[in-house]
């Protein structure tokens, strides 16, 4: 259990520390930032249950006033403004994540880990991403849809990032991608 | 690492925790039931009120938290104004930025361990699922922890990857980084063992 939980803590201050590294310009002027790739590689590592409770955590920790989410935001303002379907999309987005690496265990890791990270990390993050901006903001989901492309390409590169680190980590080591090497610790 | 809080003591500060959450989601649920721009107003200026009334200082550190709603205000104005709706446009931002300023308020006026104490509490009933609340606390002082050794590990690779590249090497560093770490949690998962580990829940 303390590995579990060591392992939950680190990956939390992980997505943290990747909401400080300064974001990057896409040519397109979308600012894309690395912290929802911590929220992929939390599942494509962790694997589904210590993937969602690593992010929950650091929800959790942003939620209670800790300025964590990229660009500084943080505290209770969250749960009130259009990125709400986001914040709470992360959890679920890296337990979904976690859960297809596991499915994927005949893949190579790098195309298990590009698969999750994309169906996860992106299409079910974007579900409760695109409810809550509709609701915020009282439009129609398909509207609210329209506010979030121009972030997609960002977070395909990322979704490709995420499954080129996993894949060298499980290279050097095998025995902390915890969604391959199935131990229950 | 710097919590939301406002340091300086305001009567605010001194509303325990719990009375505060329960007061911000009435509030909260008020501004989604009553769809009327004008309830939203009035609520809107009772906020204004009660950040002006903390001080002028404190006024102007909570419009500050406000700061990240432009784009919304930007992409509604022109979406509204485009549509001509203008009465639909003002009761969304209106009830948009008053959701907001109140949930900030509470963020601003109560420390951050007050806050973790009512999450540690509400988490009590997911004992009987089996969850540790000996293992939440630890995860959360050892993320607190982490963050910074995280950012001095980041800063050194980043200083590393400029001696040998001309690049700024931002991306580069991640997996170095990533499996410095990895190393350091079992350490840490060994050291914590070998100090009696985790105390079992009852």
């Amino acid at each position: 259990m303390e590995k579990a939980t060591v392992h939950i803590a680190l990956f939390a201050a992980l997505i943290a520390a990747l909401g400080l590294i300064p974001k990057l310009m896409l040519t397109s002027g979308v600012p894309i930032t690395a912290q929802s790739m911590g929220i992929m590689m939390a599942g494509t590592i962790l694997g589904a249950k210590r993937g969602a409770a690593a992010v929950a955590l650091f929800v959790a920790l942003t939620l209670a006033g800790l300025p964590l989410l990229s660009g500084g935001r943080g505290g209770l303002g969250v749960l009130a403004g259009p990125s709400v379907g986001f914040v709470v999309g992360f959890p679920i987005a890296a337990w979904a994540t976690g859960w297809i690496m596991e499915r994927l265990h005949a893949l190579p890791v790098s195309i298990a880990a590009g698969v999750a990270a994309m169906i996860g990390g992106i299409v079910i993050l974007y579900i409760p991403g695109v409810a809550g901006m509709a609701l915020m903001l009282d439009k129609s989901w398909s509207q609210a849809a329209m506010l979030i492309t121009p972030f997609l390409p960002g977070d395909l590169i990322k979704a490709v990032i995420t499954a080129i680190l996993t894949q060298a980590i499980f290279a050097a080591r095998p025995a902390s991608v915890f969604s391959r090497s199935g131990s229950s610790l | 690492m710097l919590a939301l809080t406002y340091s300086p003591q305001t009567p605010l500060h001194a509303l325990s925790a719990p009375i505060k959450l329960m007061a911000l989601s009435g509030i909260t649920t008020a501004l989604f039931i009553i769809p009327t721009g004008w309830a939203s107003m009035v609520l809107g200026g009772a906020a204004l009120a009660l950040y002006a009334a903390m001080g002028s200082a404190f006024l102007r550190a909570g419009l500050r938290t406000l700061n990240g709603l432009w784009p919304f205000v930007v992409v509604l104005g022109l979406w509204h104004g485009w549509q001509g709706d203008w009465d639909g446009g003002i009761l969304i931002l209106a009830r948009l930025i008053t959701a907001v300023a109140f949930a900030n308020l509470v963020t601003m006026t109560t420390p951050l361990q007050d806050m973790i104490a009512c999450l540690v509490r509400l988490l009590h009933p997911f004992r009987r699922l089996g969850l540790n609340p000996n293992a939440v606390s630890l995860a959360i002082a050892m993320m607190i922890r982490f963050i910074p050794v995280f950012m001095a590990r980041a800063e050194q690779l980043k200083m590393a990857h400029r001696a040998r590249s001309h690049r700024s090497g931002r991306w580069a560093i991640i997996f170095p980084l990533a499996l410095g770490m990895l190393d350091d949690a079992d350490t840490v998962a060994e050291a914590l063992r070998a100090r009696g580990g985790i105390t079992p829940k009852d």
